[in-house]
């Protein structure tokens, strides 16, 4: 953990900048997002580098998580300590029910059954049209906190969220060291010696996939209350794509990399969309050579120097 | 829905599976030899599309669009070949999707920036217009007849080069045990070249047929990439004739059960309800269809690869 030092200093930095200035409006928006998809990716990379379960769905369970806010939100429903759990829960069942046959795969057919699944859910949420169908939902305020309106101050929500990555983060990273981490990572490695001593990798993987879906639950609940706005889109493939990406521009190997991930990627698109129109002609490429050059990601690159 | 609908349906459903087997032949030998996933290969069919709309528009004639666009669509897909792919072959399937993502976003901006993001429209050729009449009283476009007829012809001549010469052997066998063959003294790094720019030409012949029907515009490629996995991954990734029967079976289902499904939700909902629900859930089928050969032959109708 010594070399966590980074992600570390980023979340101080996170905590840090609305009382060092950067408290407006544009700049505590791009931080949410940031720190939400910090999560999301976060919640990919327990996935992804500790069970061996590269899901290009991870977006749907996200995406469930938003949904379940606009349609209670439509319903009148706007207590967090309902709604809360209920977009975990949505979250949880979404990727129970997935996850019990996705599992069964592997490799190749396991990213593109997630994918599928993450596409019928994408479809299933244009279909709502009580719920604003392909045009999305605007939400008519955000989610109260035991009545009050705490997550309209800016601060707050801007707190909440950093609590919410910091402890997205610290649960992974307990189960990833615990007895049921260890078990997940060595199915990874060698799926038949776990079998050989007696345990069943497919309920590790698929309690791992649930936990999974359920923090990305909690990530699109507050994406939801920090547009206050959901469509279709974060549901879609892209999206899921581009939740990988962060996982593995930060590096697939340590969760915080995916902090690290999340915040080059928003930090770079933003930029470089602010640079010029046509900002994916540079984007891509970008992600190309990422890919093809930056092996281990961002976080190996610091590991490396601590070596 | 009359029996003439219907027909006139299946007919449709036929020729989109078609033009899929087209784009996922080539996508299943890439991924069959080379253990490669490309998710670039559905921005090579929008690619060949535009193409074959501009150097139409150039010549003033579709037959020279087509047969300009052919090498064009194969010399992008060798270029691609050199400049990404060819890095990336020894590396894992996640990082083979994202570094093939990029070239996606890279690709998707481009035809923006050349042609515009408006559609492109692009005339039925003056030989093929008009109808032919397959019932009485029926007619159904004579354009649409003739993309069913060449795409059955390459069909078949896909089929006669992999099962009758020798580089269709040797493509059987790599997509069989890559290192076997490369052990036996082929040079396995020019098949792999061969065999990419290939599938790129057959994914831009499919792009140039496709541009009379469908409207020509960036991100044309994204839906029929997704539906050109779901072909290969049904049909059993390697397996050109598992391509096939899985391409006119996800052309069929995504066809007919939209303009079927709508119908059927009438039974349950109210008319506008119906549309929306028999939409979403026509768009569904396809996904659903393809995890429910997943769960119970998680390699597909014909897999390749024992074991």
């Amino acid at each position: 953990m010594r070399e966590a030092w980074l992600p570390l200093a980023v979340l101080i930095a996170l905590g840090a900048a609305p009382l060092l200035g950067f408290g407006g409006s544009y700049e505590t928006t791009l931080m949410a997002r940031t720190m939400i998809l910090g999560m999301a990716a976060v919640s990919l990379s327990f996935l992804v580098g500790g069970a061996g379960l590269a899901s290009l769905g991870h977006a749907a369970s996200v995406g469930v998580g938003a949904y379940a806010v606009a349609i209670l939100d439509a319903h009148g429903v706007t207590e967090a300590a309902r709604v809360l759990p209920v977009a975990v829960g949505a979250a949880a069942v979404f990727s129970l029910a997935t996850g019990a046959i996705a599992i069964r795969t592997s490799g190749v057919h396991f990213i593109m059954i997630t994918l599928a699944f993450g596409q019928m859910a994408f479809f299933t949420a244009s279909s709502l049209a009580a719920y604003g169908g392909d045009d999305g939902y605007t939400l008519y305020s955000r989610t109260e906190v035991l009545g009050t309106r705490l997550l309209e101050d800016r601060l707050a929500f801007h707190y909440i969220c950093l609590g919410a990555l910091a402890l997205t983060w610290a649960v992974c990273a307990m189960l990833l060291a615990s007895r049921f981490g260890r078990v997940l990572r060595a199915a990874r490695e060698n799926a038949q010696r776990v079998e050989a001593v007696g345990l069943a990798p497919y309920s590790f993987r698929l309690v791992g996939y649930v936990l999974a879906g359920a923090m990305g639950g909690l990530a699109g609940f507050l994406l939801a209350n920090a547009t206050e706005f959901v469509s279709p889109a974060s549901l879609s493939w892209q999206r899921s794509g581009e939740l990988l990406f962060m996982v593995i521009l930060g590096g697939a190997g340590r969760l915080w990399g995916a902090i690290l991930g999340a915040l080059a990627f928003v930090l770079l698109e933003t930029w470089l969309a602010q640079q010029m129109q046509h900002w994916k002609l540079v984007f891509g490429p970008l992600l190309v050579l990422a890919v093809i050059f930056l092996r281990g990601g961002l976080s190996g690159l610091v590991a490396r120097r601590h070596g | 829905m009359t029996t003439q609908l219907l027909l006139v349906q299946a007919l449709n459903g036929l020729q989109l599976g078609i033009l899929l087997f087209l784009v996922a032949a080539g996508l299943t030998l890439v991924f069959g030899v080379m253990d490669f996933i490309n998710l670039a290969h559905g921005v090579q069919y929008m690619l060949g599309a535009y193409l074959g709309a501009s150097l139409a528009a150039a010549t003033g004639s579709f037959w020279w669009g087509l047969v300009l666009a052919l090498p064009a669509a194969l010399a992008a897909g060798l270029l691609l070949e050199v400049l990404v792919f060819r890095h990336l072959y020894a590396r894992d399937h996640l990082a083979q999707v994202l570094a093939t993502f990029g070239v996606i976003l890279f690709l998707n901006e481009g035809v923006k920036v050349v042609w515009g993001a408006a559609p492109l429209q692009v005339a039925v050729p003056p030989l093929l217009e008009g109808g032919v009449e397959i019932m009485p009283g029926l007619q159904y476009p004579l354009y649409r007849v003739a993309v069913l007829a060449a795409g059955i012809a390459t069909a078949a001549g896909l089929w006669w080069l992999v099962e009758r010469t020798r580089a269709g052997m040797l493509v059987r066998a790599g997509a069989t045990n890559a290192a076997m063959v490369s052990a036996l003294g082929v040079d396995i790094g020019r098949l792999f070249t061969l065999v990419f720019a290939f599938g790129a030409m057959l994914a831009g012949f499919a792009g140039v047929l496709a541009g009379p029907i469908f409207s020509v515009e960036p991100g044309m490629g994204d839906n029929v990439l997704i539906l050109a996995f779901v072909v290969i991954v049904i049909g059993g990734i390697g397996s050109i004739r598992g391509a096939f029967v899985a391409a006119l079976l996800v052309g069929l289902i995504d066809t007919l059960g939209k303009s079927l499904m709508p119908d059927l939700m009438r039974l349950f909902l109210d008319a506008s309800a119906a549309r929306q629900a028999g939409a979403a859930l026509a768009s569904m089928l396809v996904y659903v269809a393809m995890a429910a050969i997943l769960a119970f032959r998680p390699a597909g109708l014909f897999p390749v690869r024992a074991g």
